[in-house]
């Protein structure tokens, strides 16, 4: 694996690998010594040009239980709001003997610019670009559905998401997570739908590999898990998408009352931050089929394997 | 492959699993306070193989579960750099831990001595075992560190450049030490290759 930009990137072998390599990284998590030697002498830059808190520290935490230097570096207080270019930024970095960046940018397509505009050798990872992608928000959000999906079935693991239903809720539109998600989960085998109001779905959903729906009430007895997407506010300028947000939460928020329409093993699941009382009730995201913050937990184990495979080896360059 | 040389067959096997198993026992006066470690993957096999022979020769050995585990040495391996990367094996220790235990690591061929230098570094972060020893099936020398096997199946002179082949039945579907020439050539009996091959390194704990 050169970098990580895209879901659509992994094929089914290659995104099991991924799961699998995550769920020995997982084990050794649990272990009073976590850290481990893998990756001395390897320096992972953090470039983060948007807020985010998780997905930061997820990877930084990844970084270092595998014994990477870790530079981070965020948008605020740096060259770049003197109006240095992401060229002159990755020129930067490679210069410091950077071996992989971890990039997290506003416009969609800044991880594949980085890694094909032959501006330098490093190795990228997408953490999030603009509303086009976010790979290892999908790949814990399906290692977490796969472990839970498992422990209840048993099975071969390589096949536990064959034909799992997984309905993915809310602002579609503005959310890399949910196309990330489509994409892996639909290599993966499992069956998604995506319930949102026609102004939350993107032009072209006609062509994603999943199903789509308006109706939350009619989808949720017929799942395996929920995902439900935050609606994302700050991506909505003057705001037209739907009349009010009580009227959003009536129709396609996950309260009580819907998560009883759910199956008994049904996953409730966050990528987070939560607007609770906005896209989901108190009750749904504490609930006991909560997987929220399980979620965040597995994120270090399947961002150790994404660092693990991307570096581990020869040298590619 | 037609050139490679068998050493030991499947009854061998079984005789020197058997003996090892004797071996631990005696050096260890009982089976208390033991664990078994294999290195993936022949080596999980091979210490579960032993455990069993260990169980049968004495009553007072705990169940096997109590006794066997595996230690996947890969992201302690100095080597990782110089290969594609690897799958990982897997880790699992017996109910108890390592902690004050005695540690038998048991692996297929012992060669370059690496493999068993990353078991260390990796058993030490899982915790302190009062002594750590070693069974391998096949020593075939040309150590690069100072490390020694405890309990060996079979000392096996080789050259460098040749090639040792465990098979198991659990894993290849039948028993058998395969030894072979460079690059699965018959016998050296022309010229031997002027370097070892690149690939004669990683035949221990081939995977």
């Amino acid at each position: 694996m050169r970098h990580l930009l895209s879901a659509a990137d992994l094929s089914r072998e290659g995104a099991l690998e991924l799961l699998d390599v995550a769920e020995e990284m997982a084990a050794t998590q649990a272990r009073e010594i976590k850290k481990l030697p893998t990756l001395r002498g390897r320096t992972v830059v953090n470039l983060f040009f948007e807020d985010s808190t998780r997905t930061r520290i997820s990877f930084e935490a990844a970084a270092k239980r595998l014994s990477a230097d870790v530079i981070t570096f965020s948008a605020k207080g740096s060259s770049v709001s003197k109006g240095e270019s992401l060229k002159d930024t990755a020129l930067t970095l490679q210069a410091m003997g950077a071996d992989a960046v971890v990039l997290r940018h506003s416009a969609s397509g800044a991880a594949h610019r980085l890694a094909h505009a032959g501006w330098s050798g490093v190795g990228v990872l997408n953490a999030g670009d603009g509303t086009h992608e976010h790979p290892t928000q999908a790949l814990l959000d399906a290692f977490t559905l796969r472990r839970r999906l498992a422990e209840r079935a048993g099975g071969d693991p390589a096949r536990v998401l064959e034909g799992a239903r997984v309905a993915v809720v809310g602002d579609v539109l503005h959310s890399r997570v949910a196309r990330s998600n489509v994409l892996l989960l639909e290599t993966l085998g499992a069956d998604v739908v995506l319930v949102a109001p026609p102004t939350l779905l993107p032009v072209g959903v006609g062509t994603w590999p999943c199903r789509t729906s308006w109706d939350l009430d009619a989808v949720l007895p017929d799942v395996d898990a929920v995902m439900v997407l935050r609606v994302q506010r700050e991506r909505m300028g003057g705001g037209g998408f739907f009349p009010s947000a009580q009227e959003y939460t009536r129709r396609f928020g996950l309260d009580g009352r819907r998560l009883r329409l759910l199956p008994d093993h049904a996953l409730v699941m966050h990528p987070g931050p939560m607007n609770r009382g906005l896209e989901i009730s108190a009750e749904a995201a504490d609930s006991p089929r909560s997987t929220i913050v399980e979620q965040v937990a597995n994120g270090v184990a399947v961002r150790m394997a994404a660092l693990y495979l991307l570096l581990a080896g020869e040298d590619a360059a | 492959m037609a050139s490679a040389r068998p050493v030991l067959e499947a009854p061998e096997i079984g005789r020197v699993l058997t003996r090892i198993a004797h071996e631990v026992l005696e050096r260890n006066r009982g089976a208390d306070d033991l664990v078994l470690l294999g290195i993936p993957t022949r080596g999980t096999h091979l210490a579960r193989r032993v455990a069993e022979r260990l169980v049968a020769a004495e009553p007072g050995a705990g169940p096997l579960e109590q006794l066997v585990g595996s230690l996947d040495v890969t992201m302690h391996r100095d080597d990782l750099r110089r290969n594609p990367v690897r799958a990982l094996g897997r880790t699992s220790l017996p109910p108890g831990g390592v902690d004050d235990r005695v540690v038998v690591l048991v692996d297929d061929v012992l060669f370059s001595g690496r493999t068993v230098r990353a078991a260390l570094d990796a058993l030490s972060d899982l915790g302190r075992p009062r002594a750590v020893r070693l069974a391998v099936l096949v020593d075939r020398g040309h150590r690069q560190l100072p490390i020694r096997a405890d309990h060996v199946g079979k000392n096996l002179p080789t050259a460098a450049e040749e090639s040792v082949r465990v098979m198991l039945e659990e894993v290849d579907g039948r028993d058998a030490v395969l030894i072979s020439g460079p690059d699965g050539a018959p016998e050296p009996t022309t010229e031997p290759a002027a370097e070892p091959a690149p690939g004669a390194a990683d035949a221990e704990g081939a995977r």
